[in-house]
C-alpha cells in the first residue's frame, strides 16, 4: 500500500506538461535585469510580479520598516501616473493588485486578464525609475503603515511573541528587526529615508521579472527590453554579512499579552541551504519538520495533540531557503488543564525520540508522497508557482532548482535525519519565548510604544 | 477629457467583446440515481480531481442551545469511520497523497477533496470519502477531546477583540435568529454522541446533496463517482425552512478592551443571494468599499486621512437576508472620527449613487476580472459550488457580464436605498474610549 502511490505519484509528477526543460524561460538584459517566464495557457490569465532584493535584512538599525514604508509609497504615483491612478488603471483592466515585503525581499504583484500584461509591465517599470514621493504623501501613509503595526503586531499575541523571539535569538544579525520596524522607528521615519531606500536598492541589476500564465516568453522578453532596456544598472551599497556569533547558552523570554491561551515558541539556530548540489543537512531538516509536523498522520499531531492530549496544537517549521540565518522552530498551546512547561517537556520528549530511534522507511515515504503531491498541486495556481519562482531567486538560489531539490529530499536518508537531530537540537542554541496570558477586563488602554508618542 | 471618456468607452466595448465571446467552461449537471444533484467541468490540463459534497442544512439547523453542533459533526467525520479509526484514516490519507476539507456556513455543510487523477491514488481517496460520509463512528473518546479543544479555541478568541467584534456583530445584526449563534463554552459543553449521529442522520442525505466535480475524469465516470459517495447516505427529507429574518433596530454596541486598535463594524442582514438586485448591489458596493485600493471607503478613509489599514464593505448574501458590512480597525484614540468618516462615506453614497465614471470602472473590473475568478481548477470549483448550491443557471459564468453591464446608477441608488436601511444599521465598536 505505501509503496504503489509513491510510485504512480512519481509518474504523475513527470507526466505534467511543464516538465518539459524549456519551460520557465529565462532572460537577462544588460543592464542586469533578470526576466522569467513560465507560459501556462489553461486559462486567458496572467499573473505579473516585481522581485526587488531588497528587505528588512538590508536595513539598518534606526530605520527599521523602511522597505515595507517604502512598498506602500511605490503606489502613490510617478509623473506619468499620478497618485492613485495606477489602482485605478488596473482595477478598470480586470484585474488585482497588491505588494508584500519580507526579511529577504519586496515584491509586487498584478493578475490581470493576459491581454493587458503589457500595460502592467509598462506601469512597473515607470515606478522602478520614476516614482514621485512626496512629504505630504509619506505622512498620511506613514500612519497607515502604524495602523497597519498595530492590527498585525501589537494587538496579536503571537505575532508579539515572535517578535520578541527574533529579537532575543538573533543579537547581531539583522533578521532581529521585524520586516514591518519597530513603533519607534516608524515615529522617527521622514520621507528622505524611504527615498534614499528607493534610490538605493530600487535598480534593475536587484531586480526580477515574474509571469506566469497565458503568454509567449518571446513577447514577454521583448517588451522587457523595451520597457527597461535604456535603465542603467546601480552600484548597489554593500551588503555586510552581519553574522550571528555563536550563541553561548539557552535563553528564555516572556511576553504578556491579553489572552486565554498560553503559547509557548522555541527556534534552534540551524544551517540554511547554501549549495543545493552539496549540502545535505538542510534537505535532512526539512525532511525533519515534515515528519514532526508536515501532515496530519505526522507526529505532533498524532502523538501530542490526539496521543496524549498534552498539547491544543503544536507545530515544527523550517525555511532552509532564505537569504539570512535559519531558525528550526517548535510551537504551541497546551491543552486545558496542562502547563507550558508540560507541553515544552513533551515537545523535547519527540525531538529525543527522533535523536534516539531515528524515523521510519514508512515516515520517510510519506514525506516524498506530500512532496510529490503538493508539487503537482501547485500546478493549478499560477500565483504560487510566480511566488515559487521568486522567492527561490530572492534567497539566492535558481528556479532551475526547484526539481532538484525535491529529489534531494526525496534522497534524505533515516540516518541523516538522526544526524541533524543530535547535531543542532543542542539548549545552547536554542531560544525559549512564552506567553503569559492577561485578562481582558482591565478597561484602560495599554500603554504601548505608541501610546508614548502620541 | 470628453476624449479620454470617448477611448475608455470604446476600450470598454472591445474588452467586453473580447469576454463574451471567450465562453465559460462547459457545465454540466444531471441528478444521480440517488437524487444528489451533480455539476461537473471536464478538464485534463492536469492529473488532479476536485470535488466537493455539500449538505443543504448547516449551522443554522443546529438546536438553538447546542450552537457548534453542525461543525463539530463535520469536523468528526474523519474521527472514526467502518472499520477506520482516526489514525488509520489519517495514515491513508498521508499515504494517498490527497487533501480532504470541510466548509459550511449558515445554510449548507459540506466536505471537499483534492486527488491526483491517477488510477491508485483517486480510487482510494473517494472510497475513503465515501467512508466517512455514509459510516462515521463519531468515538466517544475523540468527541470528548475535540469538545475540549473547541471550548479553549472559544475561551482565546473571546479575549481577541477582531473575534469578539464578528460574534458581537452576528448577534446584533440576527437576535434571535440561528444566523446570529455563535458557538460558546455552554453550547459545545451540552453537545453528546447522540446529537452528532442525528445530526449527521438527518442532514446528510442524498436527496439534499450537491456534488461539483471538476477535473481529469470522463462524465462516464463522475457519473458513477457521484453515485458511489452517496448511494450508502439514507434517504430522507428536504431541509427545515430556516426562519425568516427580521431586521434589527438601530443601535450601537461597545465593547471594552485594552487592544490599541478600535475594531468598528456597522451594517444589517441585506440581501438574499436569489434576490434580482444583488447585481446591483454588487456593483454599487464595488464602488463604495468592494474595491480594493480604489473604492470611496478606502480613499476616505485610508488614502486621505490615514486613519485604517484596513477597510472595506460587503454583502454576503445567503439563502435568506446575509449581511452587509462596513468594516474598519483604527487606533482606539481616533475612533470616533474613523467611525463618522465611514458613516459620511456611506451616506453620501446612498444619497446620490455612483459617478458615471465610477460605474463604468465597476463594471469594467466585474466583467474583465471575471476570467480571474475561473483561472484555475480550485477557483473554477468554487463557482460550480457557487451555481450548485444556489441553484444559478448553467450559464451563469456567460449571463454574469450582461447582468452586470446592465446595471444603471439609477438601480443602484434604488437598490442600496431598500437593501441597506438606515434604521436597521447595527454599529459595533469593540475597544472604545
Amino acid at each position: 500500500m505505501a509503496k504503489l502511490p509513491r510510485i504512480t505519484l512519481l509518474a504523475a509528477l513527470l507526466s505534467l506538461p511543464f516538465a518539459a526543460a524549456a519551460n520557465p524561460f529565462e532572460t537577462q538584459l544588460k543592464n542586469g535585469l533578470r526576466v522569467i517566464v513560465q507560459e501556462d495557457h489553461r486559462a486567458p490569465t496572467a499573473v505579473h510580479m516585481v522581485w526587488y532584493r531588497a528587505g528588512s535584512i538590508d536595513e539598518q538599525d534606526g530605520y527599521s520598516g523602511v522597505a515595507h514604508v517604502l512598498e506602500h509609497m511605490m503606489f502613490k504615483g510617478t509623473k506619468k501616473v499620478p497618485g492613485g491612478e495606477f489602482n485605478k488603471i488596473i482595477a478598470e483592466l480586470g484585474g488585482r493588485d497588491n505588494a508584500f515585503t519580507s526579511h529577504d525581499y519586496t515584491a509586487y504583484f498584478q493578475l490581470v486578464p493576459a491581454k493587458v500584461l503589457p500595460k502592467m509591465m509598462e506601469l512597473e517599470a515607470d515606478r522602478m525609475r520614476n516614482l514621485r514621493l512626496t512629504e505630504k504623501d509619506f505622512a498620511s501613509e506613514l500612519k497607515v503603515v502604524m495602523e497597519e503595526r498595530r492590527m498585525r503586531t501589537e494587538d496579536n499575541p503571537l505575532s508579539l511573541v515572535h517578535e520578541a523571539l527574533n529579537s532575543v535569538a538573533f543579537q547581531a544579525h539583522p533578521y532581529r528587526r521585524p520586516v514591518i520596524g519597530w513603533m519607534d522607528d516608524l515615529v522617527q521615519m521622514t520621507h528622505h529615508d524611504a527615498w534614499a531606500w528607493y534610490q538605493n536598492w530600487y535598480a534593475p541589476n536587484n531586480a526580477t521579472v515574474v509571469v506566469v500564465g497565458d503568454v509567449d516568453h518571446k513577447d514577454v522578453f521583448r517588451l522587457a527590453e523595451k520597457l527597461y532596456g535604456s535603465y542603467k544598472a546601480k552600484s548597489l551599497p554593500v551588503r555586510k554579512p552581519q553574522n550571528e556569533p555563536e550563541q553561548k547558552g539557552e535563553k528564555r523570554l516572556v511576553v504578556k499579552a491579553p489572552a486565554k491561551l498560553p503559547y509557548l515558541a522555541m527556534a534552534w539556530k540551524v544551517p540554511k541551504l547554501k549549495d543545493v548540489e552539496k549540502d545535505r543537512e538542510p534537505y535532512a531538516l526539512e525532511v525533519l519538520a515534515t515528519v514532526l509536523d508536515g501532515h496530519e498522520a505526522a507526529r505532533f499531531a498524532k502523538n501530542l495533540v490526539r496521543g496524549s492530549k498534552v498539547a491544543q496544537s503544536a507545530g515544527a517549521g523550517y525555511d532552509g531557503t532564505s537569504r539570512g540565518e535559519a531558525l528550526f522552530y517548535f510551537d504551541g498551546q497546551p491543552a486545558e488543564g496542562k502547563t507550558v512547561a508540560e507541553l515544552e517537556t513533551a515537545l523535547r520528549g519527540e525531538l529525543k525520540r527522533v535523536q534516539d530511534e531515528g524515523v521510519s522507511a514508512e515516515e520517510l515515504t510519506r514525506v516524498k508522497t506530500q512532496t510529490i503531491a503538493t508539487q503537482v498541486y501547485k500546478r493549478d495556481s499560477m500565483m504560487a508557482q510566480a511566488m515559487e519562482i521568486g522567492g527561490l531567486i530572492a534567497a539566492g538560489h535558481s528556479y532551475k532548482d526547484i526539481d532538484r531539490m525535491l529529489d534531494k529530499i526525496r534522497s534524505v536518508t533515516a540516518e541523516e535525519v538522526q544526524a541533524v537531530a543530535k547535531k543542532y537540537f543542542k539548549d545552547d542554541s536554542l531560544t525559549v519565548a512564552v506567553l503569559d496570558p492577561q485578562p481582558i477586563d482591565d478597561k484602560a488602554p495599554k500603554k504601548t510604544a505608541a501610546g508614548r508618542h502620541h | 477629457m470628453s476624449l479620454r471618456r470617448i477611448a475608455l468607452a470604446l476600450i470598454g466595448l472591445m474588452a467586453l467583446a473580447v469576454s463574451s465571446a471567450q465562453a465559460g467552461p462547459k457545465i454540466e449537471r444531471w441528478v444521480a440515481p440517488s437524487g444528489a444533484q451533480v455539476y461537473f467541468v471536464e478538464i485534463h490540463a492536469l492529473p488532479i480531481l476536485d470535488l466537493a459534497i455539500e449538505f443543504v442544512g448547516g449551522s443554522a439547523a443546529d438546536p438553538a442551545d447546542k450552537a457548534g453542533l453542525a461543525a463539530m459533526t463535520r469536523g468528526l467525520l474523519d474521527a472514526g469511520a467502518g472499520d477506520l479509526d482516526e489514525e488509520q484514516i489519517s495514515a491513508r490519507t498521508v499515504d494517498l497523497g490527497s487533501r480532504f476539507g470541510g466548509s459550511g456556513d449558515a445554510d449548507r455543510i459540506g466536505l471537499s477533496l483534492r486527488t491526483l487523477s491517477s488510477a491508485a491514488e483517486k480510487e482510494g481517496s473517494l472510497d475513503l470519502l465515501s467512508l466517512i460520509l455514509t459510516r462515521p463512528t463519531f468515538p466517544e473518546a475523540v468527541l470528548a477531546r475535540e469538545k475540549a479543544r473547541t471550548i479553549a479555541a472559544i475561551q482565546d478568541a473571546d479575549t481577541r477583540p477582531d473575534a469578539i467584534a464578528a460574534k458581537r456583530f452576528a448577534a446584533a445584526l440576527y437576535p434571535g435568529h440561528p444566523y446570529g449563534a455563535s458557538a460558546t463554552v455552554e453550547s459545545v459543553g451540552l453537545i453528546c454522541r447522540d446529537d452528532l449521529l442525528a445530526f449527521h442522520r438527518d442532514n446528510f442525505i442524498a436527496s439534499r446533496a450537491i456534488i461539483s466535480i471538476v477535473g481529469d475524469v470522463s462524465r462516464a465516470e463522475a457519473e458513477a463517482i457521484a453515485q458511489r459517495l452517496t448511494v450508502g447516505l439514507p434517504a430522507g427529507q428536504a431541509a427545515a425552512a430556516v426562519p425568516p429574518v427580521v431586521l434589527p433596530q438601530q443601535g450601537v454596541v461597545k465593547v471594552a478592551h485594552p487592544a490599541t486598535q478600535a475594531h468598528i463594524h456597522m451594517g444589517l442582514p441585506a440581501v438574499k443571494r436569489s434576490d434580482p438586485d444583488y447585481y446591483a448591489l454588487i456593483v454599487g458596493n464595488y464602488v463604495l468599499g468592494g474595491g480594493g485600493f480604489v473604492s470611496r471607503l478606502m480613499k476616505e478613509v485610508r488614502e486621505k486621512r490615514g486613519y485604517a489599514y484596513s477597510v472595506y464593505s460587503y454583502f454576503a448574501p445567503r439563502k435568506l437576508e446575509g449581511p452587509f458590512e462596513i468594516g474598519l480597525q483604527t487606533k482606539r484614540e481616533q475612533a470616533a472620527e474613523a467611525l463618522k468618516v465611514a458613516t459620511d462615506t456611506l451616506q453620501g453614497f446612498m444619497a446620490g449613487g455612483p459617478t458615471p465614471a465610477e460605474l463604468n470602472a465597476a463594471k469594467r473590473n466585474l466583467i474583465d476580472g471575471q476570467a480571474l475568478r475561473i483561472d484555475s481548477n480550485a477557483k473554477l470549483l468554487g463557482a460550480l459550488q457557487n451555481i450548485a448550491f444556489y441553484g444559478l443557471p448553467l450559464t451563469y459564468l456567460d449571463d454574469f457580464p450582461k447582468l452586470v453591464e446592465n446595471v444603471t446608477a439609477a438601480d443602484v441608488k434604488r437598490a442600496f436605498a431598500s437593501h441597506v436601511k438606515p434604521e436597521h444599521m447595527v454599529t459595533v465598536i469593540v475597544g472604545t474610549e
